[in-house]
């Protein structure tokens, strides 16, 4: 497999060559400079996760193990097993009239990466799986340092395919394609402030709605009562995201963090997130993490809490999922991680983590529907979550 | 896959080699490799906690309209 490896990379560094002088010449220029050092691949580690999101009626959680290793000193590959057991009925479920339920997803993850000469190249796939859906998604990448190390380029490409069914109804199954390309910069500015750029475009394809979901129209027997319909969506979407972010190393060694993302896409539905982080080491291996996350959104274009009408056929878009609406959320986070060692020279190091999360969502125009009130008068929707990940992380 | 990693490649090579056709070349690294032990350090680590990260990216993925650019190593989240 290394041998392979080799051979298609050396094979692709000649076409390179044959393709463009400009271009070999660049890239010579770049190899042999010695500004360039080394890139490094991932350090072997092990963690085993147990996670928990409890919040609008439902509570999901599990575990998710992950391993790295390397099976020589130019190639790592890893491995994520990951389980997300639902249990409950979210205001969704509620409104539909149906009741509680409680569903797995079970997803599994390979990828390796590649060091070659000043570059990584790394290819994955992952498989997730659930008793009406199903997506597997592969993805190829590759990132180089230059500029004496102070710069690492990134860029990597994803596909996948979603087959989406209907518990209830075996005659319905919908196909999606997704692709996504993602170009990154991380860039040393100073001894204490990294920063970096990242852009992801991505398209899908296919059937995107919820299959579960409706929306509600006004009933036009009877102006002030509503009926339901499935939702009709769009069947393309096409997005662009853009973020930078930046970590200062502060004098007493602690750490400030910062991003920015800015996200747009073809259902009109632009999105902020600003993430601010502040990172505390203690003695004897206790490290505090503090986060503070908004997310704000404006609703897609084809969204509505209440509809004046019927869509009269398979272009006439409908939406009610709030996930499409207007809102925000905000993310208040904590983490402490303790690090301690094992008296095996198998393991260099390990830790213990606990990391805490508390989000607010906040929806501007996704009424709750759920109590009989009167068309108009439903107060809008809004709830609390947590999230907890506990886990343990080996180092060998 | 070998077409998308020379594409990958040569892209690689026009925005790096974008440096020296841009004349970049002649400005040297001003952070020294002796200047990086802050920037070295664990706590400064942009994927510091990959299992925390990629769970993360999941939940508000799955909640919220807007995904991408988190600066992963691509894959999806299967979380319509």
């Amino acid at each position: 497999m290394l041998k392979a490896a080799v051979a298609v990379v050396v094979a692709v560094t000649s076409m390179l060559h044959t393709l463009n002088k400009i271009l070999a010449a660049v890239a010579a220029a770049l190899i042999s400079s010695s500004l360039l050092q080394a890139a490094v691949l991932p350090e072997d580690r092990a963690d085993v996760m147990f996670h928990s999101y409890s919040g609008g009626g439902v509570t999901i959680d599990g575990p998710s193990l992950l391993v790295r290793k390397d099976i020589a000193s130019t190639v790592s590959v890893s491995a994520n097993y990951y389980v997300d057991t639902v249990s409950g009925a979210s205001i969704d479920v509620e409104a539909s009239g149906a009741s509680e339920y409680s569903e797995e997803r079970i997803e599994y993850s390979v990828g390796a990466d590649y060091l070659y000469d000043k570059s990584i190249l790394s290819a994955g796939f992952t498989s997730s799986i659930e008793n009406d859906y199903e997506a597997e998604t592969w993805f190829v990448g590759i990132s180089q340092d230059f500029f004496g190390d102070l710069s690492t380029i990134s860029i990597g490409y994803a596909a996948g395919s979603d087959t989406v069914m209907q518990n209830g109804n075996d005659s319905f199954e919908g196909q999606a394609d997704r692709q996504n390309f993602q170009l990154g910069l991380s860039q040393i500015i100073s001894p204490n402030l990294l920063m970096n750029i990242n852009y992801e475009t991505a398209t899908e394809e296919g059937y995107l709605n919820n299959p579960y979901r409706s929306y509600r129209f006004v009933d036009p027997a009877n102006t002030s009562n509503t009926l339901s319909a499935t939702e009709v969506y769009p069947n393309t979407r096409t997005s662009d995201a853009v973020a930078i972010g930046g970590k200062y190393f502060l004098p007493y060694r602690a750490v400030l963090s910062a991003n920015y993302r800015y996200f747009t896409d073809d259902w009109d539905i632009d999105a902020h997130t600003y993430t601010l982080g502040y990172t505390h080491p203690l003695d004897k291996g206790w490290i505090f993490d503090l986060t503070y996350r908004f997310y704000q959104q404006k609703s897609a274009y084809f969204y509505s809490d209440l509809h004046a009408f019927q869509a009269v056929d398979e272009s006439d878009f409908r939406g009610r999922d709030k996930e499409l609406s207007e809102f925000n959320t905000q993310t208040l986070g904590f983490g402490v991680s303790y690090q301690f060692a094992i008296s095996t020279h198998l393991i260099e190091k390990s830790s213990i983590n606990l990391q805490y999360d508390f989000i607010q969502f906040d929806y501007d125009n996704f009424s709750d529907t759920r109590d009989q009130v009167a068309l108009g008068e439903e107060p809008l929707y809004e709830f609390d979550a947590e999230v907890i990940r506990l886990y343990l992380s080996i180092w060998y | 896959m070998k077409i998308i990693i020379l594409i990958s490649l040569i892209t690689l090579q026009l925005l790096s080699g974008g440096c020296s056709l841009l004349g970049i070349d002649d400005i040297e690294p001003w952070v020294k490799p002796y200047e990086r032990q802050n920037i070295a350090d664990p706590i400064m680590s942009m994927n510091r906690d990959p299992v925390s990260a990629a769970y993360m990216n999941h939940v508000t993925q799955s909640r919220e309209g807007a995904k991408g650019a988190e600066g992963g190593g691509g894959g999806g989240c299967g979380c319509n």
